[in-house]
């Protein structure tokens, strides 16, 4: 009974992180299906989330109601300028001149934003703006968080779905990333798209970063490294470029992050997620929802 | 012989800047710290050759590089510290080992990931580097002296002008005449076109694993120098961070080009070293600020790098010298 209660509890935490990946993973797959790009800077992005809203709630008093919808906006004009300034450019030019620009752009939020002038280069403290309460349900406690969390990812779940399957930007997009080319042909106006692509995927990361600032209140600007490769791992492992895979694989991703922390040690947590990566690339590279496609 | 003179101004080239250095560090004009400097350069440009011939010459795009330097340093200072290595002459079998182990874990990875393409490869090899940093911050709880993420500590400084340099140059002159051999010519085929190089009979999947390989072997080495250079190995000087700096002078230099490693070596160990020496400390943080951007410039106005496929007539390090 001990036992399954502590493994339960575990569960909670593992998917509390792994909604937090998940909505990081859908700016990649999203990206990912439209521009066939890893964008490494979609961690930073995420940093950058959690940034604005530390300071919006500790510097600038602003209610916590208007933190989500100005943080989103934040970030989602940096996706915005990072895809129009950094990958418009390189459009035509070899994949790899892209990849590498954006481990470019990746580097230089993360050491900018560094600077002593700017967000420094230190820990901080990140406020929650409510007390944290646990509500005993037995078995495990589930704390108010945890709930925020879960609702907030809940309800941008469904919105994006909507926004995907119900709309013509959503169709525009899903015809881009089935041809580019072809789409342009009839009448999508591609750039547009792209440029949509990021702002949703950005917004969605910036969200993240609320939420993890409220689930680890510490944030750094090298936060969002490892968030950002796991969360790539989670859409390769749920199938890139699907939205429901990007979802399951940050789930199955943060849970298992937890458990190995929880029942092995919390240093080999991350060797593991990369074991699981190489499972996924050498068994069925096109993730558990994708179909069998000539990724290799 | 014929390995020899065919590259006599190559040969020629070196031992006059040989020459050059030797009476450098002998006037005493350079403080220890620049001589230190001066043989990481040799080691940068060695390792990147590594990741030229497996990126530029083969097109296996790699993010994990460090990871194979970090084996060789390890491995190496290990071996050492197991059969009290301390002379030059009990050095040099240990840095073969480096090397050959590092070769041989970029074997066993690269079986399974070279089937992966592009950004998946990327990704992977991103992991396989990630992963090492994590065994190596764990390496004492199986084997104490490896010292974890302490640090492995009390290596005997060994590493020397003529070790170093001659190192390079004869990797370098090894580097060259495989890629003018047949095999060069397969790995660049591949790059390419794989499904062309497939049709010729070429078999990629073969050619892939030994350029990768070798490309492992040359990091291995470069490590197993870092560490006898430096006596200090941190999983830290191991991590991705390190994997860019490789990249960034394969990529400056060329895609393709061994003269473009060498010159894109000496230069970023001079820019970023050269920064630290002549900025004030308050300076030193834009480095990393401005070195993306480079970075980003570079490849939207050469995306193949400055100086691709093309090799110093004055180096003697082209075709038919």
């Amino acid at each position: 009974m001990e036992l399954l209660s502590y493994v339960l509890q575990q569960l909670i935490n593992g998917l509390q992180l792994g909604a937090v990946y998940a909505l990081i993973a859908l700016g990649y797959t999203m990206v990912y299906g439209v521009l066939r790009l890893i964008n490494f800077a979609h961690g930073d992005i995420f940093m950058f989330g959690a940034f604005t809203a530390y300071y919006l709630i500790s510097k600038w008093d602003v209610p916590i109601y208007l933190v989500f919808p100005i943080t989103m906006a934040v970030t989602a004009l940096l996706g915005f300028l990072i895809e129009k300034i950094a990958y418009k450019p390189l459009r035509s030019a070899p994949k790899i001149a892209l990849l590498i620009t954006a481990v470019g752009v990746s580097l230089f939020l993360e050491y900018f934003l560094s600077l002593n002038s700017l967000f420094t280069p230190n820990y901080i403290g990140f406020p929650r703006p409510f007390e944290v309460t646990g509500y005993d349900l037995r078995l495990f406690t589930i704390t108010n968080v945890q709930l925020i969390i879960f609702a907030v990812t809940a309800l941008s779940l469904l919105l994006l779905y909507l926004l995907i399957y119900y709309t013509k930007y959503g169709r525009a997009m899903r015809a881009l990333s089935h041809d580019r080319e072809v789409a342009s042909l009839m009448g999508i106006p591609v750039d547009g798209i792209i440029s949509f692509t990021f702002i949703v995927g950005a917004a969605l990361a910036g969200l993240g970063g609320i939420l993890y600032g409220f689930a680890y209140p510490q944030i750094n600007v090298f936060m969002g490294i490892m968030p950002g490769i796991k969360s790539f791992i989670a859409a390769v492992l749920g199938g890139i470029g699907i939205i429901h895979g990007a979802v399951l694989g940050g789930l199955i991703i943060g849970v298992s992050e937890v458990f190995v922390s929880a029942f092995i040690s919390s240093t080999l947590r991350d060797g593991v997620i990369f074991f699981i990566l190489f499972l996924v690339l050498l068994l069925k590279p096109s993730g558990i929802f994708g179909k069998w496609i000539d990724k290799v | 012989m014929s390995f020899f003179t065919s590259a006599k101004r190559f040969l020629l080239c070196s031992i006059i800047a040989y020459l050059i250095l030797k009476g450098l560090f002998l006037s005493g004009f350079l403080t220890e710290y620049i001589q230190q400097i001066i043989l990481f350069s040799f080691i940068a440009i060695l390792t990147s050759l590594g990741l030229n011939v497996i990126y530029g010459y083969t097109g296996q795009f790699s993010l994990g590089h460090a990871g194979f330097y970090g084996i060789g340093a390890y491995t190496a200072a290990y071996l050492g510290a197991v059969f009290k290595v301390e002379s030059i002459f009990s050095f040099l079998p240990i840095l073969f080992l480096g090397g050959a182990a590092a070769g041989i874990v970029g074997y066993a990875v690269g079986v399974p990931i070279l089937r992966l393409r592009d950004d998946f490869l990327a990704i992977a090899t991103l992991g396989f580097g990630i992963l090492v940093r994590v065994l190596l911050d764990n390496s004492d709880r199986a084997i104490e002296i490896l010292g974890g993420s302490r640090g492995f500590i009390g290596i005997p400084k060994i590493v020397n002008l003529e070790i170093a340099f001659f190192t390079m140059v004869f990797l370098i002159l090894v580097t060259r005449n495989l890629i003018f051999s047949r095999y060069g010519l397969f790995w660049q085929c591949i790059k390419d076109d794989e499904l062309a190089a497939t049709a010729f009979g070429i078999n990629t999947a073969r050619m892939k694993l030994m350029a990768f390989t070798y490309g492992c072997f040359l990091a291995g080495v470069g490590g197993a120098l870092y560490a006898y250079l430096y006596s200090f190995l941190h999983p830290s000087n191991f991590d991705f961070l390190r994997s860019i700096d490789f990249l960034i002078i394969v990529i400056v230099g060329g895609m393709g080009s061994i003269t473009g490693t060498i010159y894109a070596g000496l230069l970023w160990v001079t820019v970023i070293e050269g920064l630290r020496i002549g900025l004030p400390a308050q300076a030193l943080e834009f480095r990393w600020v401005l070195i993306p951007i480079f970075l980003i410039m570079v490849m939207m106005w050469k995306p193949f790098g400055l100086l691709a496929r093309r090799e110093s007539k004055f180096l003697g390090l082209g075709k038919g010298e």
